[in-house]
């Protein structure tokens, strides 16, 4: 269950209609009601949690060596088209998955719609490549360097925008992000000292070289640059996911199904959604600060703001909420026009169709997995009730043991 | 290591490499001259502004599709003319003629931009009413189908502006502080006023306008006084789509070779922009947050030395606007508006 089924704080009928649906699907598996809403693939989320633990870690296990090993095995299928290299296809697939990973986090989680995602992922490459390039008057620092710079420096725009905005209702957001990823685009066409067109070329990389002296990180070998960005993808995986099963995570949770009732409970609602937004804004600055070392050369023909839109898109694919339909969601946007060249020209449109086609009949993306989340809450809350109940049953003597449950 | 970086930062940006320059001499030089074409941009923005209003105010959404029901507008007007035999340099008609001319275009823009606004209601955001959506459902809607339709457009008539069309030759017709006020700019603000006025008068007048001004308040009540709902909203998009068609004749006549397919894009921002500081749902502000906009946005370009300058102008105000004022300048919102 995604938050785009979530109630609308209006339409209180309408709204109790969803919440008795989302308790339903929240319920343990074996009820009927879990049935109501489901992607096509949504079977496989409840054989999913069936699965003991050891064999959901060996599986993951095997999953993760795959698919560090894809560029490698190329298998004939899935390898991209001719003209385009699969190991720098895997690259540009991870850091599609990295940010839709980033996204997901102020769309899935805390419900904020950022239409403006690739201005933090500018952000990020424009510090990067001002930090290493040769081109550039500012002082050089390391490769590696440069990514906990351009991350912290995106956060500070993510809070400068959105301070001002996220006091107000989502709309603005929109807008104002939509605006945002438009017009860092015109900026580094219009100021001298972002070199427009011209952009900065030898962007640095990590150190490194191989036994003929050619660095390991160039820009043409994918396999390596793959490898980082898998292994970056799956720290701030193992991150989010603890973010998500926090108190902040409850907290986005909370914001994103009703934004009054979280307000009302002690949720500081603010606070919560700037955060939300800054970890976003940094992830996205975490993979541009990747695609440019890759990529070796940035300038501002490439980061157009319909591309955001493709990010959204990632995100709303793979279902809102979802970790995995995330990965899945910026691996396939990322994956199609390299696979298919045919129609490499058509993906704005597919992808904008696509966007409205399932929000219209699909809300909840193509993988719908099951709202852990809510799951988990409720299932905590169980149990607390249970043992609470069980001790107020045997020693009906102690008054503070309800309370303090 | 960033300590040591800001200490830098200054030391490293002071050569040839400049961050921004202000142009303050030419500014003074061409304040007048700024001050009307700005008032020309801003009556265009303000027309669209009206289309966001007005659906914000019924729906409570942001239309991001608006702008794409703008620039069907504009190729209307485009298509009209090239069929009439209009060219890049003015024709040489009487000055009746040229007058049916535009109004036809006007008539063919109007169409298809109102067109395109239902169309838009009907096949995305009907259903999804349907359905109670959240409000995250609709603005996601809302930007697929803009998407959907600028990229119909790309692959129907390329990446390319259209070759611009001049409708006539325009003349400048009396002096003001020493700057010649042209035919154009005379003839685009009055209009967009008088379009301006008569929404507002239809809003606050008109059986019709009562019901949408209804329906803003409170959907619901408004439904259990026999306010028919969805015949309102439609006729909201309906409304919003004719003054977009009226901008787009505007608009081509001002800049000729803006007739593209993502043409309406930062155009529909600025617009939105101008709806935000006039105070979103208010006609009226629209207006005013319009000219303001279009003033803003010229005295910044020339200020700045550079035209895309005025884009980034409208985006610092908007978050200014949203910042300090998030309710506009004038702050009621539509269904407020006095009868």
């Amino acid at each position: 269950m995604s938050m785009v089924d979530g109630p609308t704080p209006l339409h209180t009928a309408k709204g109790d209609q969803a919440a008795e649906n989302r308790e339903a699907v929240g319920t343990p598996p074996g009820s009927s009601a879990a049935a109501v809403r489901r992607g096509w693939f949504g079977g496989l989320g409840e054989k999913w949690q069936a699965l003991p633990r050891q064999k959901q870690w060996a599986f993951l296990i095997i999953v993760v060596i795959l698919a560090y090993l894809l560029p490698i095995i190329n298998p004939p299928l899935i390898s991209t088209e001719p003209g385009n290299d699969f190991a720098l296809a895997c690259q540009t697939m991870a850091v599609w998955a990295l940010v839709a990973v980033g996204l997901n986090i102020v769309i899935g989680y805390a419900g904020l719609l950022d239409l403006g995602y690739i201005a933090f992922f500018a952000v990020g490459s424009y510090v990067t490549a001002m930090l290493t390039s040769s081109d550039s008057t500012f002082l050089k620092i390391p490769y590696l360097w440069t990514i906990p710079v351009a991350m912290a420096v995106t956060m500070f725009f993510g809070v400068l925008l959105g301070v001002p905005t996220l006091r107000l209702r989502g709309d603005y957001l929109a807008i104002v992000t939509l605006g945002f990823g438009e017009i860092v685009r015109i900026l580094a066409t219009i100021i001298p000292a972002m070199k427009g067109q011209v952009g900065f070329q030898n962007v640095g990389h990590p150190p490194g070289t191989d036994a003929s002296g050619v660095p390991i990180f160039a820009n043409s070998n994918g396999t390596p640059w793959y490898w980082l960005t898998l292994t970056i993808l799956i720290i701030v995986l193992l991150l989010a996911g603890n973010l998500e099963r926090s108190r902040v995570g409850r907290n986005w949770i909370a914001i994103r199904e009703d934004e009054d009732a979280a307000e009302t409970m002690g949720v500081p609602t603010f606070k919560y959604k700037v955060w939300a937004f800054a970890i976003g804004a940094g992830v996205g600055g975490l993979s541009g600060a990747l695609m440019s070392g890759q990529v070796g050369f940035v300038n501002n023909q490439k980061f157009d703001v319909v591309t955001s839109v493709l990010f959204v898109a990632a995100v709303v694919l793979g279902g809102a909420g979802n970790k995995v339909g995330a990965i899945l969601g910026g691996a396939l946007v990322a994956y199609i026009p390299l696979r298919f060249t045919a129609i490499a020209d058509y993906k704005y449109l597919i992808f904008g169709l696509a966007l409205v086609l399932i929000m219209i009949y699909r809300a909840h993306g193509l993988l719908a997995a099951r709202q852990q989340l809510l799951a988990y809450g409720r299932n905590a809350y169980a149990a607390v009730r249970a043992g609470a109940d069980a001790k107020a049953a045997k020693t009906k003597a102690e008054p503070g043991t309800e309370a303090a449950s | 290591m960033i300590p040591t970086l800001l200490t830098l930062l200054p030391a490293a940006s002071a050569d040839d490499s400049s961050w921004i320059t202000f142009d303050i001499p030419s500014l003074m030089q061409n304040f007048w001259s700024a001050t009307f074409d700005g008032l020309t941009f801003g009556s265009i923005y303000a027309l669209v502004a009206l289309g966001y209003t007005l659906v914000y105010g019924v729906l409570n959404l942001i239309n991001f599709a608006h702008s794409e029901v703008f620039i069907m507008g504009c190729y209307g007007v485009f298509f009209t003319l090239s069929f009439l035999g209009f060219g890049p340099s003015a024709p040489n008609l009487s000055v009746g003629s040229i007058i049916v001319n535009l109004l036809l275009a006007l008539v063919v823009a109007i169409c298809a931009s109102a067109l395109t606004a239902f169309l838009l209601e009907r096949l995305a955001y009907k259903p999804l009413r349907k359905r109670n959506a959240p409000r995250l459902v609709f603005l996601i809607t809302a930007i697929g189908a803009s998407f959907t339709i600028q990229y119909t457009i790309f692959l129907v008539r390329g990446p390319n502006p259209e070759p611009a069309l001049t409708m006539f030759k325009s003349r400048p017709i009396f002096e003001v502080f020493g700057t010649f006020i042209y035919d154009q700019q005379l003839i685009i603000v009055i209009a967009a006023v008088i379009m301006m006025v008569i929404t507002e008068r239809f809003i606050s007048k008109s059986r019709t306008g009562r019901g949408i001004r209804a329906v803003a308040q409170d959907p619901d009540t408004a439904t259990l006084m026999g306010v028919n709902k969805e015949k309102i909203i439609i006729t909201t998009f309906v409304i919003g789509g004719i003054l977009a068609g009226a901008a787009a004749l505007f608009y081509v006549m001002k800049i000729p070779s803006g007739v593209q397919y993502n043409g309406g894009f930062i155009l529909g921002i600025k617009a939105f922009a101008a709806a935000v500081l006039g105070g979103i749902g208010n006609v009226r502000g629209a207006l005013l947050g319009g000219l303001l906009l279009g003033l803003i946005g010229n005295y910044g370009q020339i200020l700045l030395g550079n035209s895309q300058w005025t884009d980034v102008v409208a985006f610092v105000v908007l978050v200014l606007v949203l910042l300090l004022r998030p309710e506009g300048i004038l702050g009621t919102s539509l269904g407020r508006s006095k009868a």
